[in-house]
């Protein structure tokens, strides 16, 4: 096996701009570790191997005539199936959709390829990302390199287990609770999502719209940076896609300082409910960034306990209206009952057939609580949460410029385990769901292996809305640190898969 | 169906007290659709006007259209209304194959435009201010055509077509308070309504305001409370009546029908209500209570609309004259008559004649061919309205006879030709050689015929006996077949006899 396939997204943009490898080499590389290992992985729902491959002659042929290319030129990515693709079918993990191919390019695939980042295919989600273990996929779950039979996280378990299984050296995933996140902190990867609206929406098959965005993944922080600067930006297409600028990540990325930074703990999200080689690695990093001339100080965030149960009710009632499209009379799954076939029946029996058991009960859960006897109850309660857990983490932002938090309770869970039991699952969100109800970025990255089951386990970093940049500063000064500490990088842990 | 009961209008109106509502939706004519970049233009080919946004294909996302939020204040400002510092949109959540995203981006408790007031003129000359509860942004639906089946209903097609051009479109509802003491005018005053806000969005020059497009559509409530009780009667809403004699029609039977029932100790069943233009009466729809559950909720995808004061204040000193100033200015440089006047308003043909006038006809000849000869053939046509013919064109047919080139019988013809889509008046006339002969040789041979049959004629006309001369012009248009310029010949036989 080429050893470009190990190689940072970084490093692998040095050899292709110094001419020691071609974007086709690469590309080829990564294509066939997929060929190896992604039976036994299942990242990918689609790859096209000639487009990929044709993509990277391009940029081969255009540093060759020296045309002006950007950073990660010729550094092949892999894309979550819930942003659309003109070249590849899009299905976002359900049957309803299956074989549709759309006749435009989300506004971050545009960047891609723009950007010269060709497309090694479609990675795997939860159906229409709800869930945190990709087994809501109504095409079979992806599994976790560092042990087959536990879940990769989700909804993006696609994208996390094909940077972790090193299929691909970047992906792009999406994040409405959590699911770039918990994916990184069960695979030992790095995953952020930005702050809402500094990554556009537009081709990002919608779950709740007010909490979706879309973000990078990859093995490292810098890569996870780079490939930020390349998909953000404001596009007129999404209304509420920021208009200005953060600032460059890679940037950030690179000052390795975080002297006088104050770290905040967030009181209700460490402690119980965590497993205790979750808690300890935190208390680790916490004394690494205290030794590091760090303020360690202690936010309260009282309105978290509330979170859950408002991102349950927000989230459901936006599904249950964006999927209302999914009605068969222009594009996807179409069901036909024998007899009486009015528009009424055929919508209905598409819809049985085509949605799984977790999006019909969001689909239900999202049109209770916003019908006319339970709006105040339920949704215009949620709403109030949402204010008020915004307002927490504004109080904790006036004593802290990076909060911190394990990224989920647990390291990666057996399949099955929590799939009959929708509120474990949903607990698996707790410290992910607050970022999205309040627009603020978060980022995950590697935090050592727990003692108990040698799994990698996640740290979150939190900041002020449109202060993405800090997470960057922060995340890469602590991954060095813990290089520093074992030696290695954290995803060399991983077991070497066996190829097949 | 069995056509209703109906109670005797005046009967209808001395037991009750009528109270109604009107919900007009504008189309807005702004180049785009409300929330994409597709085309906004009717009658082009179906489903050629669309995009990911308005078929709503997954991932698409919408984006407001500036210009429509900008028009939409206009009509606001023009209504009297205060504009809203934030506007937000909602998503009015219902399936229906029309509606792509099977939710309509509409708004809900935060609308462009509120608390406004307008002045309504009826045709009796009483004037009732109508109260605006709301102006509000939304867009149109698609356009279904059903197949198969008799009513040409969804019910019993076979299948339905989709046009989704319309989907999309641009729309201003705008939704009056309930209107209490019309009396006997509340059929008149409905169709007034409509008419001045027709007048007044086409004013803004913010819709095309064509109601046989469906630019604008009214929604009528009605309904009727015994005189001297406070509580409101239950409604219907009669909808998408498009015309404003339907609008009149279908108020008034409405009355009718809802005071005998009302008056047999029925009920009226809350519900929407179909016009039939047709048989004249309307049949019950779709059952509809206050509980209808359409989930609103604020549409994530959109950041509120926050207009600022300084485009607030830039568009209200844009607003034109209002219709109530219009008509005074026009009233006093046509010098109709009172009378004159008003019948043109209540014929709908205040623009007409207006741009009539602009393209060079006197006020007086513009008002005797859209009231005369057009307002007739309107009347004699299926639907009711004017024919096919541009102001310009009725312009260019007055100028005609003003010149003397035809007279008012031949005009009349080729108006006819004009209507049958040979071209306009000066060309059919050059085309069919229509022209009035004035030319004195033909004449004066004409005339000579004439005279060969009736000698005396000469000598009666020289003893003064002009009466006699009809005989010798009715020959002579005879036998031009009517294009002979009458008073020429006329002249000419007075010149013969004096030789
Ligand atoms: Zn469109």
């Amino acid at each position: 096996m080429s050893d470009l396939i190990r190689k940072t997204a970084a490093e692998l943009a040095g050899l292709l701009a110094s001419g020691e490898v071609s974007s086709v080499e690469v590309t080829k590389a990564h294509l066939d570790r997929s060929a190896a290992v992604d039976k036994a992985v299942h990242s990918y729902l689609y790859q096209n191997p000639e487009s990929a491959l044709a993509s990277a002659a391009e940029v081969d042929r255009a540093r060759a005539a020296g045309e002006k290319l950007g950073p990660l030129a010729g550094v092949p990515i892999a894309v979550k199936d819930n942003l659309t693709t003109t070249d590849a079918p899009t299905t976002s993990g359900s049957k309803i959709l299956e074989g549709w191919i759309p006749p435009y390019d989300a506004t971050v695939v545009a960047k891609l390829r723009a950007a010269g980042l060709p497309i090694l295919g479609k990675t795997n989600l939860d159906e229409f990302a709800m869930g945190s273990s990709t087994e809501f996929s109504a095409y079979g779950p992806s599994r976790n390199p560092w042990d087959l039979e536990r879940i990769p996280g989700g909804s993006g378990g696609g994208s996390s287990s094909v940077v972790s299984s090193f299929q691909a050296p970047l992906a792009i995933g999406s994040d409405t609770g959590g699911s770039i996140r918990f994916p990184a902190a069960v695979t030992g990867t790095v995953g952020t999502k930005p702050t809402y609206g500094a990554v556009s929406r537009y081709g990002l098959i919608a779950l709740a719209s007010s909490l979706d965005q879309v973000g990078p993944v990859a093995r490292n922080v810098l890569d996870t940076a780079m490939l930020q600067d390349v998909i953000a930006g404001h596009d007129p297409f999404d209304s509420t896609s920021l208009p200005e600028s953060l600032g460059s990540m890679t940037e950030a990325a690179k000052k390795l300082d975080i002297k006088g930074m104050r770290i905040g703990v967030i009181k209700q999200l460490s402690g119980e409910g965590f497993q205790a080689g979750v808690t300890a690695r935190f208390n680790e990093s916490l004394n690494l960034l205290a030794n590091a001339g760090a303020d360690i100080v202690e936010v309260s965030c009282p309105s978290f306990e509330y979170a859950i149960a408002a991102y349950y009710l927000i989230l459901p009632a936006e599904a249950s209206s964006n999927l209302a499209k999914f009605d068969s009379v222009r594009y996807g799954m179409r069901v036909e009952p024998n007899e009486n076939a009015t528009i009424e029946r055929v919508m209905a029996a598409t819809r049985e057939a085509g949605f799984g058991p977790e999006v019909k009960r969001r689909i239900i859960l999202g049109t209770y609580a916003l019908s006319s006897g339970s709006y105040d109850k339920y949704y215009g309660a949620a709403l109030k949460v949402r204010t008020l857990i915004q307002r927490d983490f504004d109080a904790a932002f006036a004593k802290a410029d990076v909060l911190v938090s394990p990224t989920g309770p647990t390291t990666a869970f057996k399949f099955g385990d929590k799939i009959d039991d929708p509120l474990a699952m949903y607990l698996n969100d707790i410290a992910t769901i607050p970022a999205n109800l309040a627009g603020i970025p978060g980022m995950s990255l590697p935090n050592g292996l727990a003692v108990e089951d040698g799994l990698p386990v996640g740290i979150q970093l939190l900041a002020p809305a449109r202060e993405d940049a800090r997470l960057y500063q922060v995340g890469a000064w602590l991954e060095q640190a813990h290089e520093n500490i074992w030696g290695k990088r954290m995803i060399d842990f991983a077991p070497e898969l066996e190829v097949g | 169906m069995a056509k209703a009961e109906l109670m005797n209008y005046e009967m209808a109106l001395e037991q009750f007290e009528v109270v109604i509502g009107l919900e007009v939706h504008i189309e807005l004519n702004t180049k785009t659709k409300m929330f994409c970049g597709c085309r906004n233009e009717f009658g082009n080919e179906p489903n050629t006007n669309v995009c990911p946004v308005c078929i709503a294909l997954p991932g698409a996302l919408p984006a407001v259209n500036k210009t429509a939020v900008e028009s939409s204040i206009k009509i606001g400002l023009a209504l009297g209304c205060s504009i809203a510092p934030t506007g937000r949109f909602a998503r009015k959540n219902y399936f229906y194959p029309d509606l792509a995203k099977n939710f309509q981006t509409s708004q809900y408790d935060e609308p462009i435009a509120f608390e406004g007031s307008l002045d309504v003129e009826t045709p009796s000359g009483k004037v009732h201010t109508v109260l605006i509860e709301r102006a509000h942004m939304e867009e149109d639906a698609g356009k279904l055509t059903h197949i198969g089946g008799s009513t040409g209903r969804i019910q019993g097609a076979e299948y339905s077509l989709v046009d989704y051009n319309r989907a999309g479109v641009p729309l201003v509802e705008i939704v009056t308070k309930p209107v209490f003491g019309a009396g006997a005018e509340a059929p008149e005053l409905a169709a007034a309504y409509v008419r001045s806000i027709r007048e007044i969005v086409k004013a803004l020059g913010v819709s095309d305001a064509r109601m046989e497009r469906g630019n604008v559509r009214c929604d009528a409530n009605v309904s009727l409370r015994p005189h001297g009780t406070e509580k409101l009667g239950t409604r219907t809403e009669t909808k998408n009546v498009n015309s404003l004699r339907s609008i009149e029609r279908a108020v008034r039977y409405e009355i009718q029908r809802q005071a005998h029932i009302l008056a047999n100790g029925g009920t009226i069943t809350q519900e929407t209500r179909h016009w039939h233009e047709d048989r004249g009466a309307t049949s019950a729809g779709r059952p509809k209570s206050d509980a209808d559950d359409y989930r609103y909720f604020p549409e994530p995808d959109l950041v509120p609309v926050q207009p600022s004061k300084e485009l607030i204040e830039s568009l209200r000193a844009s607003l034109p004259e209002k219709p109530a100033d219009r008509r005074k200015r026009l009233a006093a440089d046509w010098g109709f008559s009172e009378l004159e006047f008003r019948d043109v308003v209540n014929a709908d043909l205040l623009d007409s004649i207006e741009e009539t006038v602009a393209a060079g006809a006197k006020p007086q000849a513009a008002r005797k061919w859209w009231m005369g000869e057009l307002a007739r053939i309107a009347n004699e046509s299926e639907e009711g309205v004017v024919p096919n013919i541009t102001p310009a064109q009725v312009a260019e047919l007055a100028a005609l006879v003003e010149a003397g080139k035809i007279n008012d019988r031949l005009a009349r013809e080729v108006l006819g030709y004009v209507l049958a889509g040979e071209g306009s008046p000066a060309e059919i006339v050059a085309a069919r050689g229509l022209e009035v002969v004035s030319d004195d040789g033909a004449l004066i041979a004409a005339i000579n015929d004439a005279l060969a049959a009736q000698p005396d004629v000469i000598d009666a006309i020289r003893e003064g006996r002009m009466q006699a001369a009809g005989a010798v012009i009715g020959a002579v248009m005879k036998a031009m077949k009517g294009s002979a310029d009458a008073a020429r010949v006329r002249e000419l036989l007075i010149e013969m006899a004096n030789k």
